[in-house]
């Protein structure tokens, strides 16, 4: 077996023609993993108890004749934001550093139903709050594509060893772009589904109104399975969708004759030359597929940023309010008084981009400026959603860049928030609108560095994307370079 | 300037957060630059615009409404167990009444 680059598929057709073992596979593939992650410093820790046991599990199924599932013997990693019983969940926070949690995620529980196999939990921005994974309390993670960059963030673990094969699938989490800007950082696939789609039931929450878990894969195909697994109502999660679920890999039948798309105007104005050329590019390798391509509008993008610091934040120092030193976290040797406990606690053990992140939701919630911030964001949130609902009467999918530049380096941008905020401009306006969109690779820069194509449709209809990500691929998408 | 050295003590005051001296003149040019730039989005009109709390969906209003059936609560010990500092079945914490 080739590690590096199984698929589920491959995957299904060993286990079933006896070429290994879901346990052998799984020793391997740890074993791998340990041995490249000094590279990425992707995965956090591993979790080999568990992945045996299920692994163990999935070859008594088999050996009965039984299905294990959609994702029998498929070595998945998940991004530490997502609680697994009796597996440390950090959040790549120092507070969290020994959190054990006493229950699983939703998603876990059903992908690992589905016979995956939970290798470990990867590294992230602390608290998933960042675009470069620089924020993460255990150590930044290095792109493994150019190790000298950054995997984007923050899920830049579970893109990382996507990238890497050190794991065939991953779980991560999105909010504002989280998955799908570390997926074209790394070229690989990154879906972040309609809101409401997959439960947020075990996520650590972030922003409520705005927080997904997403696959990542190596093919449309792969992402499109996990998604399948992990999708539909929860009700665990008053927030989870009872739209039905279809399956989504009979859907990937190459033919995207005729599907309208839109490239909206705004976003191809400021583009590096070489992300907007391969972007280009991809267009024409949809165009002759038989896509018809025509420019839309999205006139409330400029605010989105706005509008989403706004909104993210004050969620935020809400959600976060809870990492005090009483019931999860660790507490601060210097804790006189209950009120010394927490500031001390919260002030010792947050880093610097969550302070930021509490200190600005906690300042447009404060009194006298709900209105001015908070309730003006939502009501700009509605401008941006009604942008895409305008844009879907005409067209079926709009196609956009995922960022406005390839991997930067590791520093570049760390000191400069508000240029790091910027950088999120074509991931934010999607989850503003809750609406389902992706980052498919779309060919790499002169100096090889991956971009990725993002395609976003109407809500539910993750169907659509992963056709078009998929024939897409199937195409080949961009090849050569920029 | 839209912020001052003085607000950024009392909103770490409302969030509970100890700073230093040097954390708060950087979180004062952060948040400065931040706050200008969300001004813009007084460029906007949005009188007669409903707010978007969520991401809402078609479903009948109890539709989130789950049976009323007994179920095993997650126990002392489980809850505990994360604890910096438990006892008793409780979560200690300092004390906050004077005799």
């Amino acid at each position: 077996m080739d590690i590096p680059t199984l698929t589920i598929d491959a995957v299904r057709r060993g286990l079933r023609e006896r070429a290994f073992s879901a346990a052998e596979l799984a020793t391997e593939t740890l074993r791998f993993a340990e041995a490249e992650n000094p590279k990425t410093n992707a995965y956090l820790h591993f979790c080999p108890e568990r992945a045996m046991a299920t692994a163990k599990r999935v070859d008594e199924q088999l050996a009965r004749g039984e299905d294990p599932g959609p994702l029998a013997g498929v070595p998945v990693a998940v991004k530490d934001v997502i609680l697994t019983e009796g597996v440390r969940t950090t959040c790549a926070s120092k507070l969290l550093a020994g959190y054990v949690p006493p229950y699983d995620a939703t998603a876990i529980a059903r992908l690992e139903a589905a016979g995956g196999i939970i290798l470990g939990k990867t590294n992230c921005d602390e608290f998933a709050m960042g675009s470069s994974n620089e924020n993460s309390a255990f150590g930044p993670v290095r792109n493994p594509v150019a190790p000298d960059r950054v995997p984007g963030g923050s899920s830049g673990g579970s893109a990382a060893v996507t990238a890497q094969g050190t794991a065939v699938v991953a779980l991560g989490s999105d909010t504002g772009g989280s998955v799908r800007q570390p997926a074209s950082f790394c070229g690989v696939v990154g879906v972040t589904p309609t809101y409401g789609r997959v439960s947020r039931y075990g996520l650590t929450a972030f922003a409520s109104s705005l927080d997904h878990i997403g696959p990542f894969a190596r093919s449309v195909r792969d992402a499109a399975t996990l998604l399948g697994v992990i999708a539909g109502r929860d009700e665990m999660d008053a927030t989870s969708a009872f739209a039905p679920v279809p399956d989504y890999t009979s859907l990937l039948d190459g033919n995207v004759k005729g599907l309208k798309l839109g490239l909206p105007r705004e976003y191809l104005k400021d583009l590096s030359s070489e992300t907007g050329d391969l972007i280009a590019r991809g267009v024409e390798v949809l165009k002759g597929l038989g896509c018809e391509v025509r420019e839309i509008g999205l006139p409330s993008s400029d605010y989105a940023i706005a509008c989403y610091y706004i909104i993210c934040t004050a969620e935020a120092s809400s959600n976060l309010a809870r990492y005090d030193g009483v019931r999860y976290t660790s507490r601060s040797s210097e804790s006189g008084t209950l009120s010394e406990m927490y500031r001390n606690t919260r002030g010792e053990g947050f880093g610097a981009e969550c302070k930021r992140r509490i200190m600005l939701g906690t300042y447009v919630l404060s009194a006298g400026y709900y209105d001015a911030y908070y309730l003006k964001a939502q009501k700009v949130r509605a401008l941006v959603a009604q942008d895409f609902t305008r844009a879907f009467a005409e067209v079926d999918a709009v196609i956009a860049p995922v960022s406005p530049f390839p991997a930067f380096k590791l520093g570049e941008k760390i000191d400069d928030p508000l240029e790091m905020y910027l950088s999120d401009i074509y991931t934010i306006t999607g989850s503003l609108a809750g609406i389902p969109c992706m980052s498919v690779p779309c060919g790499n820069t002169a100096a090889g560095l991956p971009v990725g194509m993002q395609i976003l449709t109407r809500h539910f209809d993750e169907a659509t994307m992963f056709r078009l990500a998929d024939a897409f691929e199937k195409a080949g998408g961009v090849t050569g370079q920029a | 300037m839209k912020i001052t050295e003085e607000e950024v003590r009392y909103v770490a005051d409302l969030a509970n957060l100890k700073l230093t001296g040097d954390e708060v003149a950087r979180l004062r040019a952060d948040l400065d630059e931040i706050l200008v730039h969300i001004d813009k989005l007084n460029e906007l009109d949005t009188s007669g615009v409903k707010p978007m709390a969520q991401v809402l969906y078609d479903a009948g209003e109890t539709a989130t409404l789950r049976e009323d059936v007994e179920r095993a609560p997650l126990g002392q010990e489980a809850a505990l167990a994360n604890a910096p500092q438990p006892g008793a079945g409780y979560f200690k914490v300092p004390k906050v009444i004077e005799r």
